[in-house]
Parts: C-alpha cells; sequence; structure tokens
C-alpha cells in the first residue's frame, strides 16, 4: 500500500516538472497558461491521492481538496488569459481571432 | 424546501469531515445555518426533488469522462512540451452553448479548460470563447463538435 502511494505520488511530481517544462518552453502566454494548468491539475490530483492512500484517515479530507483544485485551477487560469487578452498585446501565431469583436471596447482599457 | 436541502448538505459535509462528537455537532449546525443563509441569498441556483438522481448521474458519468480526457490533456501537454519543435497552430474561437444557469456553464468551462489542447478564456451569454492550441475546424458547428460536444450533452443532462 505504501508503495502504491509513493507511484502516485512520483506519478504527481512527474506531471508538475512537466507543467514547468511547458511554462518555460511554450512560445506565448496562452499555451503556458494551458500547459501550466493541465499539468499541474492532474499533478495535485496525483499528489494529493497518494497522501490519501498513505494516511487512510484523511482520504475525505484530501477528496474535498481535490474538488477545490477541480474547481478553482480553471477559474484562475481563465481568469489570466482574459486578463492577458485585455492588457497585453496579443501574439502574432494567433491564426484567429473570434473574442476580438465581443472585447472590442474593453481592450487597453485599463492601460 | 430549498433552505432546507442546502442545510442538510452543507450539515452532512461538515459532520462526515469533522466528527460525530457533541461539540461538532453544535458549531455544525451554526455554520451550515450561516452558511445557507448567505448562500440562498447571494447565490442563483435551485435544489430539488431530482438532486441525488443529479448527483448519480455526475459522478458515475460525468467524473469518468472528465478524468479520461485529464488524463488525455496531460499525455498532449507532454507530448508537446517534449517534442524538439512544439507543434502549434493556436486561435480563439466561439463556441455556442445550450446550457442554462451560472453552475452548468462554470462546470462546462471548467471541462472545458482540462481537456487537450483547449482553455476557456471568457463566457458570454450563450457563447464560450475558447483558446485552442490547434484549430482544426473549419466553421463554428465543427468547432463546437470537437471541442465541447461531448460535455455538453453530458451536462444537459444532468442540468436539464
Amino acid at each position: 500500500m505504501e508503495i502504491v502511494s509513493y507511484v502516485f505520488m512520483i506519478i504527481g511530481g512527474a506531471f508538475y516538472l512537466l507543467g514547468g517544462l511547458g511554462i518555460l518552453r511554450m512560445p506565448d502566454t496562452f499555451n503556458r497558461i494551458q500547459a501550466g494548468t493541465k499539468a499541474t491539475t492532474l499533478g495535485a490530483f496525483a499528489l494529493l491521492i497518494g497522501v490519501g492512500i498513505a494516511n487512510p484517515d484523511w482520504i475525505l479530507k484530501v477528496l474535498l481538496i481535490i474538488i477545490f483544485i477541480a474547481i478553482s485551477n480553471p477559474i484562475g487560469s481563465s481568469a489570466l488569459a482574459k486578463a492577458t487578452y485585455l492588457s497585453c498585446e496579443l501574439p502574432s501565431n494567433l491564426v484567429q481571432d473570434d473574442l476580438k469583436d465581443f472585447v472590442g471596447g474593453q481592450k487597453n482599457d485599463s492601460n | 424546501m430549498k433552505y432546507v436541502a442546502t442545510f442538510f448538505v452543507l450539515f452532512a459535509s461538515y459532520i462526515l469531515l469533522a466528527g460525530f462528537q457533541l461539540q461538532e455537532l453544535l458549531l455544525g449546525v451554526l455554520v451550515s445555518g450561516v452558511l445557507t443563509v448567505i448562500l440562498t441569498n447571494l447565490v442563483d441556483y435551485t435544489i430539488d426533488v431530482r438532486f441525488p438522481i443529479r448527483l448519480i448521474i455526475f459522478i458515475f458519468a460525468y467524473i469518468p469522462v472528465f478524468t479520461w480526457q485529464l488524463l488525455l490533456s496531460n499525455i498532449d501537454v507532454a507530448r508537446r512540451v517534449l517534442s524538439p519543435k512544439i507543434p502549434l497552430n493556436p486561435g480563439i474561437v466561439k463556441i455556442h452553448t445550450d446550457l442554462q444557469g451560472d453552475f452548468a456553464k462554470l462546470t462546462l468551462a471548467n471541462s472545458i479548460t482540462l481537456t487537450p489542447g483547449t482553455l476557456s478564456i471568457d463566457v458570454d451569454g450563450e457563447h464560450i470563447y475558447v483558446h485552442t492550441v490547434d484549430v482544426k475546424g473549419k466553421t463554428p458547428e465543427e468547432n463546437k463538435e470537437m471541442i465541447s460536444g461531448k460535455f455538453n450533452k453530458l451536462l444537459g443532462v444532468i442540468f436539464k
């Protein structure tokens, strides 16, 4: 049982590593946010499940933390992405931009 | 009805986490009562008799699909990050959704963020704006089918 929990923790750590590598290697902000969000969400899940298996008393609390992370992590990344869209210059490699029509006037108002 | 249901959901979660001693029960009643008043007045949602059924569908139909997509998206991220030249064709696309209610849209937007290659940026009424790593579809319908099709149907069943 202990070994299973360590395996989960190592998997979680590996995904965190991949997320960090993604943030370093991706060429623009949106892609960095994407890599970061996905890898850290699954990394945190795997890590917490590992902790839950190692300490069965904590399993309910661990599940609760997982639920909160599953709700708040994507919301945080959406907020970051929207703030980026509104206040920064857009990356030049976008092939399509539907958000322009909707946001239009709001952009750069914050500056 | 709404007050009672909210109170019971909160109280049950509190007791499950805290244990069954007398102090915890009393504090649980107090905390859940305050939270019930705050939540029912500030947040727009409904709890009806079908809530347990929806919860069961949510747990047994949505969560496995969601977990599988999360795994796929991580493999996708790993593949992109580790390949020498990162394959990208990014764009922001607009996706139409017929889901009603804030919770349904929140869940859909979160699911989109955690599925392979997509990140929801903004929600405007019936549309979700999604940044996608690889724009494949030519028309909005194709994009919709590819990005949110599965979750849209599933959440349509759960949230009506």
